[in-house]
């Protein structure tokens, strides 16, 4: 039986290099073979969300393109199509009253709402959890 | 016997915190467990030779396996033949290896 690694993440996006370790990890599981869950609590909902848009840097005088921002839905959505292709398992579960509290409900395709009961029975169901924390 | 897993990100510089996990790590090898000191982001400041690196390599004498996130030494111009000693520049796949083994871990 493939073994089952549970993610419980809190840091909204752009904001601490614990978002980007955190995928990092998520990415490495999958290529291992591990499935995954994520539980995004408090301002980590806002990792999948579908209307984060690249920019240009009027600053640099660099173009959308040329700026190639990168976007956390992006990486999120490669990481699912990553495991849909190594045949495991990524579920990604936004908490819902987070969700409502930021108006952050449009998430991309594959992300699902809702409640810490899902973190519980996410722990319970996994060989072991990690919770990265934002303090 | 345990096993853990402690997950530093923070700098020791700015976070006196930071000193009291190394000495958790130590202190939970002096009770017979087995424990990974893994550093990531800015955990990895203090492998360089300085007045902190020295805690690091403490703990190492003390038995902890003091590891650094060989991504987050790059990111810092850290060359990893440069680390003081007792600690050693590892890939970020340790921690999943380490989670799949059922390790019980903390991130700080």
């Amino acid at each position: 039986m493939a073994t089952t690694l549970t993610f419980a993440l809190m840091d909204a996006p752009y904001e601490n290099a614990r978002s980007t370790t955190a995928l990092r990890l998520i990415d490495l599981a999958v290529k291992r073979g591990v499935n995954v869950n994520v539980f995004a609590y408090e301002g980590a909902v806002y990792l999948p969300f579908a209307k984060q848009a690249q920019h240009p840097n009027a600053v640099h005088g660099r173009s959308v393109e040329e700026e190639n921002h990168p976007l956390p839905r992006a990486w999120i959505a490669a990481l699912m199509k990553e495991a849909t292709a190594k045949g495991v398992k990524l579920e990604w579960v936004n908490c819902g009253l987070c969700v409502d509290e930021r108006g952050a409900a449009e998430a991309i395709e594959g992300v699902r709402r809702g409640s810490p009961a899902d973190f519980w029975n996410f722990a319970q169901n996994s060989d072991n959890t990690l919770v990265i924390g934002t303090k | 016997m345990a096993k853990y897993l402690l997950i530093e990100s923070r700098d020791p510089f700015e976070n006196n915190i930071v000193a009291r996990q190394y000495d958790l790590a130590v202190n939970l090898v002096k009770e017979g467990n087995q424990v990974t000191l893994f550093l990531v982001q800015n955990g990895v400041l203090p492998v360089r030779p300085g007045n902190l690196s020295s805690l690091l390599t403490n703990a190492a004498k003390a038995g902890v396996e003091v590891l650094a996130d060989d991504f987050s030494l790059r990111e810092r111009g850290i060359a990893a033949a440069k680390l003081a000693p007792g600690i050693k520049a590892v890939p970020l796949s340790i921690v999943i290896d380490q989670l799949a083994e059922g390790r019980k871990a903390i991130w700080h």
